[in-house]
């Protein structure tokens, strides 16, 4: 197959060691939140920034590739609240520290199944029982799996920090490849999710090499609302296929108000095909992933109409 | 660092940096060798323990996170004379080089103890989508766990049999 003469590439994460050597690095453990945002900001004015480290399913597999640079680290686990998922006055309200099992498994998520898609695609049991919610957020990979449900259900970041809380539209958390706009002193504490467009279909599809354990190629999430044939209201967001996550509004205004017909699914997989910017890497070809998620979108759209 | 928790019930103490991985505690300082390496980066599943009841991948646990914590390994599964239900299964095909047993063992007691149902070969499969084997081609791993799932539901009808080709 023909290779474009020039692809756009990410940063490269570069290795610099074989495997961090452990002994060198520092863990402070936080007694409450509030000691743990006291340290946070210590870090942050004196120019030795605490990470924070939830279920370390991202930062202990950079640690043994030897591609994490940071060696001074929050350990933030001890933070987890007993309540981890809450109704909210709109929706709910789901902690930063929860892992995917809990997610997947707590009763105030049965209205977002494509949440719980997601949180069963990550990984494995293994994976899913320590990876957090708000690690995979500010892990920040585009090919994250829950974040493209987040971006479809317009969700709300909650950040903490000594100064107080403020709360981010998940749409703009991200400024660039693995870039966010957490500050050294901020600490993800929660994520606040609408409630779930009712008599919506919710669509969730990961495409990998295989069905755990797999870097997406292609995610993608969304929900379509409509009565009898014609789309009411129309949210979709992918991953995989740019620096970051991305919500698909170009996709959604196609979508919005039209027949689901033939016609509409191919303007449709126009701008889808418009809004992405894939690119090779070890996992695809660019070709393959744009194919793929025009396949992806077209089953869900199909999904859609049948419903 | 002093990190004190319990494996298969018995209390420990260890004294070692914070980010040493759970892995190398338990088979360096506490020497239960039982626990596997196989990739080190939390994809093959042969390090697989249970961390306050859940399957964990060993490699990717800090062992500052496992204060006050309940460790469970494959050595708490059963004896070499007293071999658990699900160990007693793996006896028959299910084990070839043995590197992925320990963490598939693990897993799968934690799946069968995880529902009263009887599980599918469709669960017993997702159950162990994090646990890799390179010698059996699974297919003896999954009839094994089938086996000692039945065996430790004694009284709850079989999962409804699936029509069509055998998972």
């Amino acid at each position: 197959m023909p290779r474009p003469s020039h692809t756009c590439r990410p940063p490269r994460r570069e290795r610099v060691a074989v495997r961090s050597p452990v002994s060198q690095l520092v863990v402070e453990t936080p007694t409450s939140m509030r000691d743990a945002l006291a340290r946070l900001q210590r870090g942050a004015t004196s120019g030795a920034p605490l990470a924070p480290l939830a279920g370390g399913t991202d930062i202990l597999v950079d640690l043994e590739g030897g591609r994490e640079t940071r060696t001074r680290f929050l350990n933030v686990w001890p933070l987890r609240p007993t309540r981890l998922v809450s109704r909210s006055s709109d929706g709910i309200t789901i902690s930063a520290f929860a892992t995917f099992s809990e997610i997947a498994g707590h009763t105030l998520t049965k209205a977002y199944p494509m949440l719980r898609a997601a949180a069963r695609e990550v990984g494995s049991w293994q994976i899913q029982n320590r990876g957090t919610l708000g690690g995979n957020i500010a892990n920040g990979s585009p090919a994250g799996d829950s974040l493209p449900v987040l971006l479809a259900l317009d969700a709300e970041i909650e950040l903490a920090s000594r100064s107080g809380t403020r709360r981010v539209p998940f749409a703009t958390f991200y400024t660039g490849y693995r870039a966010t706009v957490r500050r050294p002193e901020e600490l993800l504490v929660a994520v606040h999710l609408p409630a779930a467009p009712r008599d919506g279909v919710q669509f969730f599809r990961k495409v990998g090499t295989r069905q755990a354990q797999a870097i997406s190629k292609v995610v993608l999430a969304g929900v379509l609302t409509g009565g009898g044939e014609t789309v009411r209201e129309a949210r979709l967001a992918i991953g995989s296929v740019g620096p970051t996550p991305l919500r698909l509004s170009g996709v959604e205004s196609v979508l919005t108000g039209a027949r689901l017909d033939d016609a509409t699914i191919a303007r449709a997989l126009e701008a889808l095909d418009a809004a992405i910017a894939p690119i090779d890497d070890i996992r695809s070809d660019a070709a393959y992933r744009r194919v793929v998620a025009g396949n992806t979108l077209r089953q869900f759209l199909e999904v859609a109409r049948s419903a | 660092m002093r990190v004190n928790f319990t494996v298969n019930g018995r209390p420990v103490d260890v004294d070692v940096p914070p980010m040493t991985r759970l892995l190398d505690v338990l088979r360096e300082e506490i020497g239960l060798t039982g626990t596997k390496e196989g990739c080190g980066e939390g994809e093959c599943g042969a390090c697989t323990v249970t961390l306050d009841g859940v399957p964990v991948v060993s490699c990717l646990v800090p062992v500052v996170q496992v204060q006050g914590a309940a460790v469970g390994t494959v050595e708490g599964l059963g004896a070499e004379r007293a071999l658990a239900a699900v160990q007693e299964a793996f006896t028959h095909g299910a084990a070839q080089c043995g590197i992925c047993t320990p963490g598939i063992l693990v897993a799968a007691q934690a799946a069968i103890a995880a529902t009263p149902q009887r599980l599918t070969r469709e669960q017993i499969r997702t159950a162990l989508a994090g646990n890799l084997c390179r010698c059996t081609g699974y297919m003896k791993i999954i009839d094994a766990v089938e086996a000692a799932d039945a065996a430790a539901k004694p009284h709850v009808p079989s999962a409804a049999s699936r029509k069509g080709r055998r998972a």
